[in-house]
């Protein structure tokens, strides 16, 4: 183990890119040692004196970060090759675990680069869209208490509703991506959450149609890797388990019905 | 006449519940907003949302919510907008609960409440720890659902530059520009709703959000909109100290049973329930930051003779606290190390609200026609200061009432703002394209990210717990030096793609108007009232301040000028604890 009295500096080599159609390449930074930093703070370093570790004056390095508490997912990133929000991943434990060596940053793989490390996540957003990942109510208005829940039920979905829609489990999956169909190990949890709900129970058909159409649930290799990588800590796995003995419930029943 | 348009900006809380408002009556929403609205900053929000559902025998009531507001807020805050918002809270909830909201339940499987700051009642509906984050994705859901009917354009990473007004006074809608491919387009709207919450990143450090700069606020300022209350900023007592952020740590911990202490005489000294009895630890936000401020900075007592104290949860059952504030609890020992359940958290206060904001009537709209705005960017429902759950309500109950006025006011129109707008869109979009080469062109001294951080140094230190005269004097002629050296910035990245750098330039002018306007509202209001505190005026003076301070721009500086408070629902008394 690094003793980290003996760090003079940060190391961070970023995979960076232009714009989404220029090449890319790498660039090291070298930022004065100071205890308790973390990947965001490094980053914002930078900005005060973009230089390389060589001494070249170089545009600053772009990425996403917003509420620093790893609750808006947006700042997710590949740090020494593994998906995770950068705000929670401080200096000090990766030069602990990982040694003096670089800490390399790279845009997650599995979706568009806009800059540097900044990339587009809207698929995420559309494959919600797919599987009806919403309670349909009727209006907004106030019209009496919502339906009772169990307090078992309610932590199960209180679990899937944490789900910051990152990317993580996306950039894990190997079953997933950049021109696949599959609508991802998080939309499917979703869809346990709002088949539970009372009001949302009554429309959970529309939602497995969309489970079992093509790019659904079948498309999951169960490799796992999804709730290794959550930040959540979400049991994808068993949500995903959950929903397909729904959705096999759902098939065979239209299959009886016809 | 051609179809209405509207524009929202801002996909917070109450962006998105006047969004939703307005789509449930066929009206088409342009959406636009800095992130994906799913990450916008009403997801820090943690320990719940207020309203006297009245569900555990406590007799609590939407007249005790009234007054435990009002009171709090040290009788600064209009009460006809405030009976209104206490009035629709149960109702909010409610709907929020239909929605798919995953709120803790109780053993009954109803609403579980629990007690907060500045109430002796237990009031607040919760998911956990992470209630913004549960009735934001609940509403970003609800909005989703629209976008699929094709009631919603959602315009997510682009940011508003500045606001169509014509000639006569009349909003007709926005310009804002692409943060990627930095496009700047026109949005011809018949009504604009601006819901951009605060902008805590005037202190560089605070419990908020980077995007949270109150720039949008600033562009209308700078239009000649009033701001309002701008030196109300609320200081949290309880955020762990960080070196890019100070992160909060809800008041449902005191909520929950958490104590706040420190050594003193080498044993545990349990500062805040000695000196308030009746409330302990959950004294309204203001009293409890000046007390940890006077323990740790004027007594010498912080832990570690660092200016922290200890929050303590470690005498409750875990199963209780993981059940309660997991989130919180997840937070502090990611970023710190150490383990809630088993050793006290060590806080201090930190900047986390502002009370103040854009100046508007009674149905959130400002004085310019067609021009609206909603949450915690206006000034309308907590005077001097906030009580703890009250934001996520008034966030979503200031969208339930500024949708519909929105509605209203488009209906009455005679022609759309396509129809009459003319060359105004085309001429201000010229204006802020030529605008923008500037910016890239700035080749000064000055690193913009390192200016900002000698103005929020300066504003920590002299505008936040403790205001003296002499150095908000001080602090304001700075703000012009710096003001002045804005224009010396090298803008340092030169890019044409996705150039964050530009766009912050441009959020950083807008800082340090509104950092005036909190100086100069300061400076101006002698009296101590709510989190506003000057030691040279200790007493709330309601003969000469019981006002609402309005900061109009002329000329690049703030102009200071006063209205009267609505008090005609509750005599102003003393306010003690």
């Amino acid at each position: 183990m690094v003793d980290l009295k003996n760090v003079k500096y940060i190391k961070l080599k970023i995979k960076r890119r232009d714009n989404p159609s220029s090449p890319s390449y790498w660039q090291e930074f070298h930022i004065p040692y100071r205890p308790n930093m973390n990947i965001v703070s490094a980053l914002m370093e930078i900005r005060k004196n973009p230089v390389t570790a060589d001494g070249q004056q170089v545009n600053p390095v772009v990425w996403e970060c917003n509420c620093l508490e790893e609750v808006c997912g947006a700042c997710t990133m590949l740090i020494n090759g593994v998906p995770r929000q950068a705000c929670a991943a401080l200096t000090d434990k990766l030069i602990e675990k990982y040694g003096d060596r670089p800490i390399q940053l790279e845009p997650l793989t599995k979706f568009p680069v806009i800059r540097d490390l900044m990339i587009d996540r809207s698929k995420m957003f559309d494959n919600l869209k797919r599987v009806h990942a919403w309670v349909r109510v009727d209006g907004s208005w106030a019209i009496g208490r919502g339906p009772r829940l169990s307090e078992k039920d309610q932590s199960i979905a209180y679990e899937i509703s944490h789900c910051m829609t990152c990317g993580c489990c996306l950039e894990a999956c190997p079953n997933y991506n950049s021109k696949s169909d599959f609508v991802g190990p998080n939309a499917i949890a979703q869809v346990r959450m709002f088949n539970m709900h009372a009001i949302g129970r009554t429309q959970a058909d529309e939602r497995l149609e969309a489970l079992t159409a093509k790019g659904g649930i079948q498309d999951c290799g169960n490799s796992q890797n999804c709730k290794q990588v959550c930040p959540k800590h979400i049991n994808l796995t068993a949500h995903i388990a959950a929903m397909n003995r729904q959705a096999n419930a759902y098939v065979l029943k239209n299959f009886l019905d016809k | 006449m051609e179809k209405t348009r509207v524009v929202v900006v801002g996909g917070g809380l109450a962006g998105l519940m006047s969004t939703l408002k307005i789509t449930e009556k066929d009206i088409h929403v342009d959406l636009i907003s800095l992130v994906p609205v799913k990450r916008s900053h009403s997801v820090c929000a943690q320990g719940g949302v207020n309203a006297a559902l009245d569900t555990k025998g406590e007799h609590d009531s939407v007249d005790q919510h009234f007054y435990d507001t009002i009171y709090g807020g040290d009788f600064l805050a209009n009460q006809t907008p405030v009976k209104g918002l206490v009035e629709n809270a149960p109702g909010i909830i409610y709907a929020m609960d239909r929605m798919g909201v995953m709120f803790t339940r109780t053993s009954e499987g109803l609403l579980d409440l629990r007690r907060f700051g500045g109430v002796k009642n237990r009031r607040t509906a919760f998911a956990g720890a992470t209630t913004g984050q549960q009735l934001l994705y609940a509403l970003d859901e609800q909005v989703r659902y629209k976008e699929v009917l094709g009631l919603v354009t959602k315009y997510e990473n682009w940011e508003m530059i500045d606001l169509l007004i014509d000639d006569n006074g009349v909003c007709k809608g926005v310009v804002a520009q692409n943060l990627a491919t930095m496009e700047i387009k026109d949005f011809v709207a018949d009504a604009v709703v601006i819901a951009t919450g605060g902008a805590g990143m005037i202190y560089g450090r605070s419990t908020n959000s980077i995007i949270n700069t109150g720039s949008a606020a600033a562009i209308l300022y700078q239009h000649g909109i009033p701001y309002a209350n701008g030196e109300f900023v609320q200081i949290h007592p309880t955020a762990m100290p960080g070196d890019d952020k100070l992160r909060l740590m809800s008041e449902s911990a005191r909520g929950d049973g958490a104590r706040v202490w420190t050594y003193k005489d080498g044993k545990p000294w349990y500062f805040l329930e000695e000196r308030y009895p009746t409330y302990g630890n959950l004294v309204p936000r203001d009293i409890a930051a000046r007390e940890i401020y006077d323990v740790c900075v004027n007594m010498g007592l912080g832990v570690d003779g660092k200016n922290q104290v200890y929050l303590d949860l470690s005498h409750l059952p875990t199963e209780y606290l993981d059940r309660r504030l997991k989130g919180i609890m997840d937070i502090y020992q990611t970023f710190y190390g150490d383990d809630p359940r088993k050793v006290p958290m060590k806080i201090f206060p930190a900047v986390h609200y502002f009370m103040g904001g854009i100046h508007v009537d009674w149905n959130h709209q400002t004085k310019i026609p067609g021009l609206f705005a909603a949450g915690e960017c206006d000034y309308m429902y907590h005077g001097a200061n906030r009580l703890g759950a009250n934001s996520l309500l008034s966030a979503m109950y200031s969208g339930t009432v500024c949708g519909p006025s929105v509605v209203k006011y488009v209906s009455g129109l005679n022609a759309t703002a396509a129809e009459t707008i003319g060359n105004l869109a085309e001429l201000t979009v010229k204006k802020q394209q030529a605008e923008h080469e500037k910016l890239t062109k700035m080749e000064g001294k000055e690193n913009p990210y390192k200016l900002h951080d000698e103005m929020s140094d300066i504003m920590y230190r002299n505008a936040t717990i403790v205001r003296i005269n002499k150095n908000l004097e001080e602090t304001d002629v700075k703000l012009q030096e710096f003001q002045e050296r804005w224009h010396n910035i090298n803008i340092t990245d030169f890019g044409g793609y996705s150039n964050q750098t530009v766009m912050y330039v441009r959020q950083l002018r807008g800082m340090m108007d509104l950092a005036r306007v909190i100086v100069g509202g300061a400076l101006r209001r002698n009296e101590s009232r709510g989190s506003h505190y000057k030691p040279e005026f200790p007493k709330r003076d309601d003969e000469n301040f019981l006002k609402t301070t309005l900061a109009t721009y002329k000329n690049g500086a703030p102009e200071f000028s006063w209205e009267e408070v609505d008090i005609s629902l509750l005599k102003p008394v003393e306010r003690k604890y």
